[in-house]
């Protein structure tokens, strides 16, 4: 035994001015980031009153603009969804050759700046590019409609699910299914009663994500959407758009529409991790 | 129903988990396959039931081909290490599963499953958790409720892999026992996999012992302890004393390692190898016998049981592991060892295995002392 006098050991952070001081930078930083821009969102677009905010909403273009968000968030989540089911399935369940790089590939999107993954698209189904030139004898045409927006979308979106899924269906094994199946029960019935269940939440939290990547995604899009007000203006662009015709109410009255949508997919999101804990538990 | 395995192999990549095995189980049989990780008893249990395909052979139950049939008809039970209970399940809804998934014609109605449900969980003594969830059963309950789930199908063939692997000691005991109830009471075929050899040797009909994706022996309990066919067996028993030596160059009966030496009874000839001795075939003494010089260390001693088991160390010779062997309580109360002692052990019985043989010679001491002691 050493008979040095045990100092009274503080972990970080036990000292009250020092405690007090971190708490208050995180609210601080927090402030100034995050809730001052949002609050000042809001401001803005009622800043010439409720008449003009309803107005700016009303307007065709933003009419047209909130449609064609919501069409492309329809079509990329059920996409997705089922795209990340089956890929988390495949490299989860099954053990073949090149089932490592798939999963490295499956991170593509998040590795790719956006706007590089849009100039991508474009270059191959623009009207030069390989596919396009094809796609363009037989009229059909991708970029500079809702299909290309989509089809980025849908390129941007694609790990969400499936990275949500793997850990879970990695740590759950499949033994729960092989049971199923030793208990004659079909492929179908096996994932409806079985798998399903068991990554409900997770799954539930993939879809919220990509839904919120769907909307809100401008860099990708921005290139191939080709800016056509009132036919291949998402709400993102349509607040850019708005913003360089110097209409600042109108601008941020369509924000304040993506914020809403922001805030909305937050509470889900929070709900649905609680849901998760409460399942895991 | 019988199981009959005709040059069954499988690779997984480069590893060779079953090199092609022939094995046929009898109907209404309880087999035991027994062997370290990695021998390839799960992978077999595996192709039995159909989770796994074999790459070559075939599997019959009771003579018809079902090598190529699905899992989900081949209509066996099977009981997963960790249990797999369905865990957003109830009990009753884990157990009811077998029979909601039956296509509609042959499905019972929602009151006969109900009924059925009852009557096994009644069966496993677990009537009262019908509305628990398995994440609130211990290891013993959720065992028994696997079983029961597996049981609703009325298989006429059971797998279970590793059954009490993850149990403590006691619940193990007692399930081990309770299995072999239900296998008597039901009459089905059951299969299981364990590496605990004790388990293998109590439960089981005849034991089916593995390693390295082969068969090394398949015997009733009682014949494998009696006479396993090869080294690998012997050393998987446990419970073994290895004396390695050589011939003798003084004596040409004597195997020899230093300054300890076996003699061997008339009759056989030394050779240079390995002398395997049962911790319960040898005798300890304070002086050597004539037969015998193989001085050892008393390590410690242990008093629980039936027996004493005395741990000793070799002196003046090498041994891989340390000595084990076991004494009555009358002889350790006569004789009083003490740890740190220095003692002399007799080999009654055991099995040589030369260098280049798998096959052992068996040696006997005894008799050749009862021929003297009648003389």
């Amino acid at each position: 035994m050493s008979n040095h006098k045990i100092s009274h050991q503080q972990r970080i952070g036990d000292q009250p001015w020092l405690r007090r001081l971190l708490i208050g930078l995180a609210f601080l930083l927090v402030g100034v980031l995050l809730v001052v821009p949002l609050i000042a969102i809001f401001a803005q677009a009622l800043s010439a009153g409720l008449n003009v905010f309803w107005v700016n909403v009303s307007d065709k273009y933003t009419l047209h603009a909130i449609g064609l968000t919501l069409l492309v968030a329809a079509l990329t989540v059920p996409l997705n969804l089922v795209f990340g089911v089956f890929l988390a399935w495949l490299v989860t369940r099954f053990e073949f050759p090149g089932r490592r790089i798939l999963m490295t590939l499956i991170d593509i999107p998040f590795a790719v700046s956006p706007v590089v993954a849009g100039l991508m698209y474009l270059l191959l189904y623009g009207s030069n590019g390989w596919v396009g030139s094809w796609l363009m004898e037989h009229d059909l045409q991708l970029m500079f409609a809702w299909p290309g927006i989509v089809m980025v979308t849908v390129f941007i979106t694609c790990p969400f699910v499936a990275r949500e899924l793997i850990p879970l269906m990695q740590q759950q094994g499949s033994s729960e299914e092989e049971a199923a199946l030793s208990l004659g029960a079909s492929g179908w019935q096996m994932f409806r009663r079985v798998t399903l269940p068991n990554i409900k939440w997770a799954l539930l939290y993939g879809v919220v994500l990509t839904n919120a990547r769907a909307v809100g995604e401008f860099g990708a899009v921005s290139v191939v959407s080709g800016n056509i007000r009132g036919e291949t203006n998402t709400l993102p662009l349509h607040v850019e758009l708005l913003y360089q015709d110097y209409n600042l109410v109108g601008a941020f009255t369509s924000a304040t529409l993506l914020a809403a949508l922001a805030l909305l997919t937050l509470v889900v999101k929070t709900f649905l991790e609680w849901r998760q804990q409460q399942s895991a538990s | 129903m019988s199981i009959q395995i005709k040059q069954i192999s499988k690779q997984f990549g480069d590893f060779q988990a079953l090199k092609p095995l022939d094995l046929t189980i009898n109907e209404g049989e309880l087999v035991g396959l027994l062997g370290p990780s990695g021998s390839g008893k799960t992978t077999l249990l595996r192709i039995i039931a159909g989770l796994e395909t074999a790459d070559q052979g075939q599997i019959l139950f009771s003579g018809k081909d079902v090598t190529n049939l699905h899992v989900r008809d081949r209509k066996v039970g099977f009981v997963f290490q960790h249990y797999a209970l369905f865990r957003h399940m109830t009990v009753a809804e884990n157990v009811a599963f077998g029979l909601d998934v039956l296509p509609k014609k042959q499905r019972p109605t929602k009151a006969t499953i109900k009924q059925q449900v009852a009557e096994l969980l009644d069966k496993v003594q677990l009537s009262h958790l019908a509305s628990r969830y398995p994440a609130q059963l211990s290891g013993g309950q959720k065992q028994r409720i696997a079983l029961a789930r597996a049981l609703a199908m009325q298989p006429r063939v059971l797998l279970l892999d590793e059954p009490f692997g993850a149990l403590d000691a006691k619940v193990r005991k007692e399930l081990r026992r309770w299995l072999r109830n239900l296998h008597d009471e039901l009459g089905f075929t059951s299969v299981f996999v364990t590496h605990d050899q004790e388990e293998a040797l109590e439960v089981s009909d005849r034991v089916v012992v593995m390693s390295q994706g082969q068969i090394e022996q398949e015997a009733t309990p009682q014949d494998l302890y009696q006479q396993p066919a090869s080294r690998f067996v012997y050393d998987f028993l446990g419970g073994v004393n290895v004396f390695e030596g050589e011939v003798s160059s003084l004596k040409s009966n004597r195997l020899e390692q230093g300054k300890a030496w076996v003699a061997f009874p008339d009759g056989y000839k030394a050779e240079a190898g390995q002398l395997y001795l049962r911790s319960h075939e040898l005798s300890l003494s304070n002086q050597p016998s004539a037969t015998a010089h193989l001085p050892l260390k008393i390590k410690a001693v242990s008093l629980i049981g039936a027996e004493v088991r005395v741990e000793l160390e070799p002196l003046g010779w090498h041994s891989q592991d340390l000595w084990e062997v076991v004494i009555s309580h009358s002889h350790y109360n006569h004789w009083q060892p003490q740890r740190g002692d220095t003692c002399f052990a007799q080999p009654q019985a055991g099995q040589l295995f030369t260098s280049n043989e798998n096959q052992a010679l068996a040696i006997s001491w005894t008799k050749e002392q009862l021929l003297i002691k009648t003389a």
